[in-house]
C-alpha cells in the first residue's frame, strides 16, 4: 500500500523521472549513433578492401593451411639454419645459407642475428632518447625554469617529436642513407626523445623541492641544484620509464624494419609474402619469445626500481 | 656554492667517518656504468657501421628533399637553335608552349626563323626574372646572368661551344673550360647553362596547384574569380554546373589526389574505430573469465590471461602482415590486426580493473538473493564501466597512430599511400600534406577522447 506523496514529494518524483528519461534518451541516442557509425564503417571498409570479406574468408583458411610446415622439425631447422631434407634448391628451404659464422664453425643462425640487430636498434634508440630526453626535461619543468618562453619552446619541440609519424622520419632517412638500420635508429630515437622527455618533465614537476631549496640556500647554481637536488629523486622513475620505452621500442623497431629498416621485421615480411611457412613460424616464435622475455625482464627491473607503482605508456 | 676549507672538511670527516667510507663502491659503480655505456655505444657504432653509412649518405640531396616539403620548382628549358630559341617545360607541368609564367618574358622570333616543335615556343630573346634582383637574358648567341650588382657574360655557339667572358664569380661553377656552367641563386633556384640549352629551376614557397591542377579550367584564377564563376558565372562545361565541376576538379586533382588521400585517411580512421570497438566488445566478457575475484576457477583465469598475453605479445605488426596476406591489402586486414592485438590489451586492462573493484556492492546484491547475472550487472558493471570505456577511448586515439604505421606494410589506409609517396623520392610535398592531415586527425581525436574521458571519470584521466 503506497502513501500518497506530498506536493514536494511529487515535484521530486517528477524531476527524477525527467532526469531518468533524459539519461535513457542520451544512452539510446549514443548507442544508435555508435551503431550507425559502425555499420557505415564496416560497409566502407569492405567496399574499399582489395577483396570482399566474405569472398576472402575461404582464402583466409587456405592461407592458414599453407602456413602449416611439412613436419614439426622444419620450424627448428629454419630457426637454427640446419639443412632440410626437402631442400630443392629454392629459397624456401635454403636454411643453412643464412648462417653468420662468428669464428671457426661456430655460427649464429640468420634469424637470431637479425633479432639481435633489432634488439640493438631498440637499445641504442632508447639510450639516445634517454640522454636527450634527460637533457631537455629539466628545461621544460615549471618548477625549475621560470622563463615561460623557454618552457613553451621545449615542450612544443617534444610534442612535435612525439606526434610526428616515425615512419616518415624513417622513410626520409632511407631515401638519404639507403636501406639499413640507421634510418630506423634515427626514427625511433627521435620519437623516444619526445615520449620520454614528456614523461620525464612530469616526474620532475612532481619532485620534492626541499632538496632544491637547501641547495639554493647555500648558493648552488642551476646545474648543481638539478644534479644534486632533483636527479637523485627522479632517477628511479626515469629508469623505469626508459625500461617501459624499451619494450615499446623493440616492437617499433620491428615494424620499421618491415618497411626497410632491416632486422627481423624485414625477414618476417619477406617470408610471409613468399609463403615460406617454416621460416615464418620460426621468426614468429623467436619474436614472440623475445618480446615476452624483454617485457618480463623490464617488469622485474622496474619492480626493483620503483616497487608496484603503475605507469602510463606515454605514447 | 659555499665551499668549506680543507681543515673543516677534515674535521667533519674525522667526526663522521661512516659518512665518508663505503661510498667508494657507489662512485665506482657509477664509473662502471659509464664505461659500460661507452663500450656498448662503441660496439653499436661498429655493429651498424655508422661511420661508413653516414659517409655514404646522399646528403646533398637531403636539402632538396626537405625544401620539397614546402616549396616547388618551375623548370623552363631554353634550347639554342641557329636562328632562334625554343622554350619548353617538362611534361605534366603547369606551363605549356602557349602558357608561360609571368616572370618569363620573350620577344617573338625573326620572321625567317623555322617553326619549332609543337610543344615548344620560339623566341629571339628570353628574359627570366628570378627574385627581382637576379635575371637571366638569353639570345641565340649569348647568355647574360645578373645577380645583384654582378653580371656574368657567356658567349654561345649553339650546340658547339660555350665561352665565359672574364672570370667566373663565386656563385657560378664550371668544372672545366667549355663545360656546363651552374649558376646558383640560393633558395630561389639555379640555372644550368650549356652549349645546347639553358635549364632554369625557379623555386617558390608553397604547394603548387593544391586546389586545381593545370588541366582544370579554374587553374590560375584568383579565389574571387573562382567564387564568382561558381556563384554566377557562365557554365564552363555545358553538361554540369560550375560548382560540381569545381568540386570534381578538386577531388580528382592529378597532382594531389585529394579524393584518394581523403578516402585513405577515412580508411585509417575506420580501421582504428572498428578495431578498437570490436576488441572492447570481445574483451569485455572474456575479462570476467580472467578476473580472479569474479570467476573463482584458477584454471580458467590462467587460460584467459595467457590467451591475452599471447595476443598482445605476437605484436600488431605480425598480425598485420598475417591478415594482409590472408585478406588482401586493405582496411579489413588493418581492422583485424588492431582487433586481435587490442583484444589482448583490453583483456588484460579490463581484468585488472575488475580485480580492483569494491566487493561491497556485490555482497549487497547477493544478500538480497539476486541471480548471478544480476549480481554482475548491478554489482560490478556500474563500478567498472566508466574506467573500461575510458581505457578504450585512450586506445582508440593511440590506434589511429598505429593504424598509420601498419598501413605501410599493406594493411590499408593512408600509411601505404604515404609510404608509396616516399619511395618515389619526388613527391615530398604530398608526404608533407598527408603528414599534416594525420597530425590534424590525431590532434582532433586526442581532444575528443580526452574530453569524453574527463566526462566519464573526472579529471583523474589516467595514462
Amino acid at each position: 500500500m503506497t502513501m500518497p506523496l506530498s506536493e514536494a514529494g511529487l515535484a521530486v518524483e517528477r524531476h527524477w523521472r525527467e532526469l531518468a528519461g533524459r539519461r535513457r534518451l542520451y544512452t539510446a541516442g549514443g548507442l544508435i549513433f555508435l551503431f550507425i557509425a559502425l555499420s557505415g564503417s564496416l560497409w566502407f571498409a569492405n567496399e574499399s578492401n582489395a577483396g570482399k570479406f566474405f569472398d576472402r574468408l575461404p582464402h583466409f583458411f587456405d592461407f592458414v593451411d599453407q602456413m602449416i610446415p611439412r613436419d614439426g622439425f622444419e620450424v627448428w631447422r629454419a630457426l637454427f639454419d640446419l639443412p632440410s631434407p626437402y631442400d630443392d634448391g629454392s629459397l624456401k628451404f635454403d636454411y643453412p645459407d643464412g648462417r653468420m659464422y662468428i669464428f671457426g664453425s661456430f655460427y649464429l643462425p640468420e634469424y637470431v642475428y637479425k633479432m639481435l640487430e633489432t634488439i640493438n636498434i631498440a637499445l641504442v634508440s632508447t639510450l639516445i632518447g634517454f640522454a636527450f630526453g634527460f637533457l631537455l626535461c629539466f628545461l621544460a619543468a615549471s618548477n625549475l625554469v621560470t622563463q615561460r618562453w623557454l618552457r613553451f619552446f621545449v615542450r612544443r619541440f617534444l610534442e612535435i617529436l612525439r606526434a610526428f609519424p616515425e615512419i616518415v622520419i624513417a622513410g626520409f632517412f632511407l631515401a638519404i642513407l639507403s636501406m639499413g638500420a640507421i634510418p630506423a635508429i634515427i626514427a625511433v630515437s627521435l620519437h623516444t626523445i619526445g615520449a620520454l622527455g614528456k614523461l620525464f618533465f612530469e616526474v620532475v614537476e612532481n619532485a620534492d623541492m626541499k632538496a632544491d631549496e637547501g641547495l639554493r640556500a647555500v648558493g648552488g647554481n642551476w646545474p648543481e641544484r638539478v644534479w644534486f637536488g632533483i636527479v637523485p629523486q627522479v632517477m628511479p622513475n626515469f629508469l623505469s620509464y626508459a625500461l617501459l620505452r624499451l619494450e615499446i621500442n623493440v616492437r617499433a623497431s620491428t615494424i620499421i624494419g618491415a618497411v626497410g629498416g632491416g632486422g627481423i621485421g624485414e625477414a618476417l615480411r619477406l617470408s610471409i609474402s613468399r609463403t615460406h611457412e617454416a621460416k615464418t613460424i620460426a621468426i614468429i616464435l623467436l619474436l614472440f619469445c623475445t618480446i615476452v622475455a624483454v617485457d618480463q625482464l623490464s617488469a622485474w627491473l622496474r619492480k626493483r626500481l620503483v616497487g608496484e607503482q603503475a605507469f602510463g605508456r606515454g605514447e | 656554492m659555499t665551499s668549506l676549507s680543507m681543515s673543516d672538511m677534515q674535521s667533519i670527516a674525522d667526526r663522521h667517518p661512516d659518512v665518508f667510507t663505503g661510498s667508494w663502491r657507489k662512485s665506482l659503480s657509477g664509473w662502471a656504468v659509464a664505461a659500460g655505456l661507452v663500450a656498448y655505444l662503441g660496439f653499436a657504432w661498429w655493429f651498424f657501421a655508422v661511420g661508413a653509412v653516414l659517409a655514404g649518405g646522399n646528403w646533398g640531396i637531403a636539402g632538396t628533399y626537405l625544401a620539397d616539403w614546402v616549396s616547388y620548382e618551375v623548370r623552363p628549358q631554353i634550347d639554342f637553335r641557329d636562328d632562334r630559341l625554343d622554350i619548353s617545360y617538362p611534361r605534366f607541368a603547369s606551363y605549356r608552349a602557349d602558357r608561360h609564367p609571368a616572370w618569363l618574358s620573350f620577344d617573338p622570333p625573326a620572321a625567317t626563323a623555322a617553326a619549332p616543335a609543337a610543344n615548344k615556343a620560339a623566341a629571339s630573346l628570353v628574359t627570366v626574372e628570378i627574385d627581382g634582383r637576379n635575371r637571366i637574358e638569353i639570345t641565340p648567341t649569348s647568355v647574360r646572368v645578373s645577380r645583384g650588382e654582378e653580371t656574368l657574360d657567356i658567349a654561345i655557339v649553339p650546340e658547339k661551344s660555350i665561352t665565359v667572358a672574364g672570370t667566373l664569380p663565386s656563385w657560378a661553377t664550371q668544372k672545366a673550360p667549355g663545360e656546363k656552367i651552374t649558376v646558383d641563386f640560393g633558395f630561389a633556384g639555379s640555372a644550368q647553362i650549356d652549349a645546347d640549352d639553358v635549364k632554369i629551376r625557379h623555386r617558390f614557397l608553397g604547394w603548387e596547384n593544391f586546389v586545381f591542377d593545370a588541366n582544370s579550367p579554374f587553374w590560375g584564377k584568383s579565389t574571387s574569380e573562382v567564387f564568382s564563376l561558381i556563384v554566377s558565372g557562365e557554365r564552363l562545361d555545358p553538361g554540369v554546373s560550375n560548382a560540381a565541376l569545381a568540386w570534381d576538379n578538386i577531388v580528382n586533382n592529378s597532382e594531389w589526389q585529394h579524393g584518394d588521400v581523403w578516402t585513405k585517411m577515412l580508411q585509417t580512421i575506420v580501421m582504428a574505430f572498428v578495431g578498437t570497438l570490436f576488441a572492447s566488445l570481445l574483451a569485455f566478457p572474456l575479462a570476467f573469465l580472467a578476473a580472479r575475484n569474479i570467476t573463482r576457477n584458477g584454471l580458467v583465469n590462467q587460460v584467459a590471461k595467457r590467451f591475452f598475453d599471447f595476443l598482445r605479445s605476437v605484436d600488431m605488426l605480425i598480425w598485420a602482415l598475417f591478415f594482409t596476406r590472408a585478406f588482401g591489402p586493405g582496411p579489413i586486414a588493418g581492422i583485424s590486426a588492431i582487433f586481435v592485438t587490442d583484444t589482448g590489451t583490453f583483456g588484460k586492462l579490463y581484468s585488472e580493473a575488475l580485480e580492483n573493484i569494491d566487493d561491497k556492492q556485490r555482497e549487497g546484491m547477493r544478500s538480497v538473493g539476486a541471480s548471478p547475472a544480476s549480481v554482475q550487472r548491478y554489482g560490478v558493471v556500474p563500478q567498472v564501466l566508466p574506467v573500461l570505456i575510458s581505457q578504450s577511448l585512450y586506445f582508440w586515439e593511440s590506434n589511429t597512430r598505429s593504424a598509420t604505421i601498419i598501413g605501410a606494410v599493406g594493411a590499408g589506409g593512408i600509411g601505404l599511400k604515404l609510404w608509396e609517396a616516399m619511395r618515389t623520392n619526388s613527391d615530398w610535398e604530398n608526404v608533407a600534406y598527408m603528414v599534416l592531415l594525420i597530425l590534424i586527425v590525431v590532434f582532433i581525436f586526442d581532444n575528443i577522447s580526452t574530453a569524453l574521458r574527463q566526462r566519464l571519470i573526472g579529471n583523474k584521466a589516467s595514462h
